[in-house]
This record gives structure tokens, sequence and C-alpha cells, in this order.
């Protein structure tokens, strides 16, 4: 295993990505001005009118931004993770091109996380300067996201990574992002504290890796008190890109090299 | 192990055009120094053996690949060819027996012997959302080389595959015989020691077969050391200087085009087609004319040096068949004579 090796794989993603930019880049702008619109804005004048006004102390639209800017990185995450990957390994094949160079399965699995890492930070830091426009907070403020969305977002990339290499087919794509990506995103802190939520379902939010990169953005650019230590939730983010990563060349190897 | 031919022999060939144009130049040329190691064999298998679970796809084999030489593998699908060539490439582990490649072991020096190989898939994995010459980049920089190597050599190379006009175009449009020479192009841009083409036509039609095998011949003319699987016997007779005929992860014979069909075959095969269920009646009556006779669904073969004069024995004895073809005899007569079956599947 060479850094040489992954950096080439990263390279390759960035070449790649210069012919498919146009895609991404709309959803990249859009998408987080959209939500800060009609969320932030919108549904954020009415809760701010009433009782959450009180109970959140700061505007909604500030509450929801570095949430928001976690959930981006989740789906940025999780999304470069999919449909890319099976292609690599199923419809274009380009994982079998690239194995058959001197590149072994942790280099491409290493440089393709790296890719990830490359467009999570492009994404992040825009939406940084998005939440600056919109005035949710400041840019030091949202560039303080930065880094925990980037873990967030990597933590995902890693795991689903590793659960599309066992996939025969697509399906499991969609099941995954109706099942787990979007009851996440709705309920793992990011409009709405999770204390809101019945008792009984409170401690499920804890174990989801969003509600802890939702956590440490928010504690981190709006400078609030963290429910568990930051540490915790770094460790536990952390975690999840080894154990991701690891899984993921040991399900890859099985898979390619046979 | 019967003794290596050496690329001397030239099986007749349409497709052998002009040597002088579009030759690949010479600065890519392969290097052919195989590490100062003193084994002249790039290849060297020793009972190699490759499970899946409980299935044998290659069972024990042995063979030798010399520098220079053009060597096939030949047989059906299912054969143990494409798993064999796996193992070649660094990309199969095996699981018995002894392998060889340019003088290393593929489970210590997998890398290493995959910087000296070109590989040409069954499937193209072209990237397809890049260009032609994108391609040849990015799989040039996974091989260390610099922009500027890769782009000298990529002019070169897009020469070679007959693709200049096509540099900037996107991969997608290209037709099966453009990718299939692009997929080409990309293996030859590290300069390999040795180029794997696993099926190279299956899937082009015959104009681009012809086209694809008269630029495999130039890099054979050049030096280029090949290993061709194929279920196609007149690509095998075309390309290879030396081949095995694999059936069921078996080697059931090895040698030169030429020498296999002198061995396993007579010079001539005289074709008969009768009535649909009268075959095997009619044949009955064609004993002795031909030095073997094989009765098969839908026609006859009679072996024979002269498939003429057996002709003119058939129809002394009274037999008017619906069509009769006579022909040199090829490897396909070897294989079913080896096996006992046609190769169609």
């Amino acid at each position: 295993m060479t850094i040489a090796g992954s950096l080439r794989v990263v390279e390759a993603g960035a070449r790649v990505y210069r012919r498919t930019w146009r895609g991404s880049v709309i959803s990249t702008f859009l998408n987080p001005t959209l939500y800060l619109l009609a969320m932030g804005i919108g549904l954020g004048e009415l809760v701010d009118n009433g009782t959450g006004g009180t109970s959140l102390d700061i505007p909604y639209l500030t509450f929801l931004a570095p949430g928001l800017m976690a959930a981006a990185a989740m789906q940025t995450g999780a999304g470069d993770a999919a449909y890319p990957v099976m292609a690599g390994i199923k419809w274009r094949k380009t994982y079998e091109a690239t194995l058959a160079t001197p590149i072994g399965v942790p280099e491409l699995l290493l440089g393709h996380l790296g890719w990830v890492a490359v467009r999570l930070i492009f994404v992040t830091t825009v939406f940084a300067l998005i939440m600056t426009v919109f005035d949710a907070t400041t840019l030091t403020e949202g560039m303080s996201a930065i880094a925990p969305a980037v873990l967030t977002g990597l933590a995902f990339a890693a795991t689903v990574t590793a659960y599309t290499a066992r996939l025969k087919n697509e399906l499991g794509i969609a099941s995954m992002f109706r099942f787990a990506i979007i009851p996440m995103f709705l309920f793992s802190g990011t409009f709405f504290p999770i204390e809101q939520l019945p008792n009984y379902i409170e401690p499920l939010a804890f174990i989801t890796p969003l509600w802890h990169g939702v956590e440490l953005c928010r504690g981190l650019a709006l400078g609030q008190d963290f429910t568990v230590h930051p540490l915790v939730s770094v460790a536990y983010l952390v975690l999840l890109v080894v154990a991701g990563a690891w899984l993921a060349i040991r399900t890859l190897r099985g898979r390619l090299i046979s | 192990m019967p003794a290596i031919v050496q690329g001397a022999r030239v099986v007749c060939s349409g497709a052998r055009l002009n040597p002088d144009e579009d030759e690949l130049p010479n600065n890519l040329h392969p290097g052919t120094s195989v590490n100062g190691s003193m084994s002249s064999s790039l290849v060297e298998a020793r009972g190699l053996t490759k499970y899946f679970d409980e299935l044998v796809a290659v069972d024990g084999i042995d063979f030798d690949v010399a520098e220079g030489e053009a060597f096939g593998f030949l047989g059906p699908n299912g054969a143990g060819k494409s798993s064999t060539m796996r193992m070649i490439g660094a990309v199969s582990p095996v699981t018995a027996g002894t392998l060889a490649v340019l003088g290393m072991d593929p489970a210590v020096d997998g890398p290493k012997i995959r910087a000296r190989l070109g590989v040409v898939p069954q499937e193209d994995n072209l990237d397809q959302e890049l260009s032609v010459y994108e391609n040849l980049l990015i799989y040039g920089r996974y091989f260390g080389l610099s922009k500027n190597v890769i782009d000298e050599r990529a002019a070169e190379l897009l020469q070679f595959a007959q693709l200049e006009d096509r540099r900037d175009s996107p991969v997608e449009p290209l037709s099966g015989g453009m990718k299939r020479r692009l997929t080409i192009a990309r293996g030859l841009i590290n300069q390999p020691d040795l180029l794997l083409l696993d099926e190279p036509t299956t899937g082009l039609d015959p104009q681009a077969r012809h086209l694809l095998w008269d630029r495999l011949y130039r890099l054979k003319q050049q030096g280029v050391t090949l290993i061709i699987t194929t279920h196609y016997m007149d690509e095998a007779e075309q390309l290879c200087d030396r081949l095995v005929i694999m059936d069921k992860g078996n080697i059931a014979a090895e040698g030169a085009p030429r020498d296999l069909i002198e061995r396993y075959s007579t010079r001539e095969v005289l074709e008969l087609r009768f009535p649909v269920g009268t075959q095997a009646v009619n044949a009955a009556r064609l004993d002795g004319i031909a030095k073997k006779t094989e009765v098969l669904p839908d026609r006859v073969l009679l072996y024979t040096d002269d498939a003429d004069f057996a002709h003119t024995k058939v129809l002394e004895v009274g037999l008017i068949p619906e069509s009769t073809v006579s022909r040199r005899s090829t490897l396909e007569d070897v294989f079913l004579r080896l096996t006992g079956r046609s190769l169609v599947d």
C-alpha cells in the first residue's frame, strides 16, 4: 500500500469530476439555498414567533444552518459511495481496470475516500458561504463547522461504500436512502432538538452518526453546550470511518480479487 | 513439456497488411529484458489450480510462455481460460500449484508484476465519462508515469489504434471495434513486457475483427509477447505461434496450430449434409472412404488428406448429399477430435 497510489486514485476522481461536475454543482449551491429559504426563513419565522423562540434562544435559521451542513455532508458522502461505487464494481467495471495496474484494493479504497473528502470540503465550504449570505451565522462560525461536517460525510462514505460493495444490484441503494439516510436526515436533530422526540425514540437518535455530526457542527459553530462530550462524538465518527474503510477493503477484495 | 516453438510460424493471414505503415514507433517497443533473471519464460505454471468454492476452474495445468511469443489459450466458455488469465494478471489468487510471472510470484509481488503487464479484458472497462485521451491519461497515471511521458506515448498509441481523430471525443459513442482498440492502446501505455488479451475480438463484426488482428499482428512483429484467450479457431490460427487447447480446466493438447492439426486431424475435411434423420444411416455406408468419420447432429465429417478424391468416392457409393463442403482442416477439428464435441458454446 502506498500513499502515492492512493493519490493517483484521488487524481483520477478529480479528472472524472472535471467532466461530470455540472450535475452535482447545481445541488451543491441550490440545495442549501432552497433549504435555508424554505425551512430557515419561511418556517423559521413561525418558530421564532411561537414557542420555539424561547426554547431555542437563537433564531431558528441560525439553529438550523450548521445542522443542515452536517446533513448535506451526509448526503454527499453517502451519495458518492453509492451509485458511483456500484458503477465502478459492476456497471462500468472501472475498478477492475484500475486493479489491473499496480494500484491495489487498499489504495483504490483510500483514494476513493480521499476524493470524497475533497468533494466534502468543497460542498461544506460552499455551504458555509451561503450560510453567511443568509446571515444565519458569521463566516467564521460557518467555517468552524466545516471540519466536523467533513468527518461526518466521511463516516457515511466509508460505511456506505462497505455496504454498496456487498450489493448485487442497485435496489439496495434505494432502500438505504429510504430507510436510513432520509429518516436520519429528518430525525437526527437537524431540524429540531431530539428532546422533542418521544422519550422512547430519543435514545435511538444518539446512535445515529448524523446526530453526532450535527452536535459537533452546531456546538463548534454556535459555541453551544454539547449534549455528550465532543470527543465522544469525534471518536464515534472516526471509528465509523476506520471500520467502514476496513470492511470496504475486505469486501471489495473478496469481490474483485477472486 | 514439448519444446517451445519460437515465433517462427505465421499462418496465412488476410490480416497481414503493409507492415510498414503505422508501425508501432521504436520507443514504444516494450522492454524485453526480463529483470536479469536467467529464465527465458515470462510465465511459468506448474500444477496451476484454481477453485471457486467447490468448482474446479483450472485443474492443475502446466505451461510456459516464452519471450516474444504469441501464446494462446483456446477453448469453450468455462474451460478455465479467463481464470488462468486472471491468475497471470495477479488479480486472482492461485489455489494450488506454482505460477511465476516475469520471474515473480503474483501472491508476493502483485503490484510489481502488474506494473509490467498490459491487460485487455474481455469486457471493455474504459471510463465512459472520459475522452479517449483522458482514458490513456488516468491509466498512465496509475502506473506513475508523468503527464509528459503519457502525452508522448498517447500520441503514438492513438495513431497505432487508428483513433487520432477521436482523441478528444468521449468514449461512449465509439464503436465496439474502436473501444477495443482503445483498450489495447491503454494496455500498452506502460510499455508492458507482456500483453494479456482475453477474447479480444468477441462481439466484434468481421471487419473490426480483421482490423484488430492486423494491429495485434503488428505488435507481435514488434516483439511484444502476447497471451491470448479465444474460442475462435481462426483467431488462434491467425495469431498464435503456440497454443494450448483447454477443456474443463485441463490442457487437452499443446503445440503450434499447424502441428496440432497435423497431429490430431488430417490435411483436409469433407463435410456432408444429408436429409434430417438420415445422417447416421448414410454415414454407415461411408466406411473406408476417409481415415476417420465423425457424425454430428447436423452433418457428417470425413477426415481425409484429399477431400475432392473422397467426394468422388462418396458419389461412387451412390450417396447424394444435400450439400458438401471441402475445406482445409482447422483447429475446430482438433478440438472435436480431442473432446468429442464441437466448439459451439
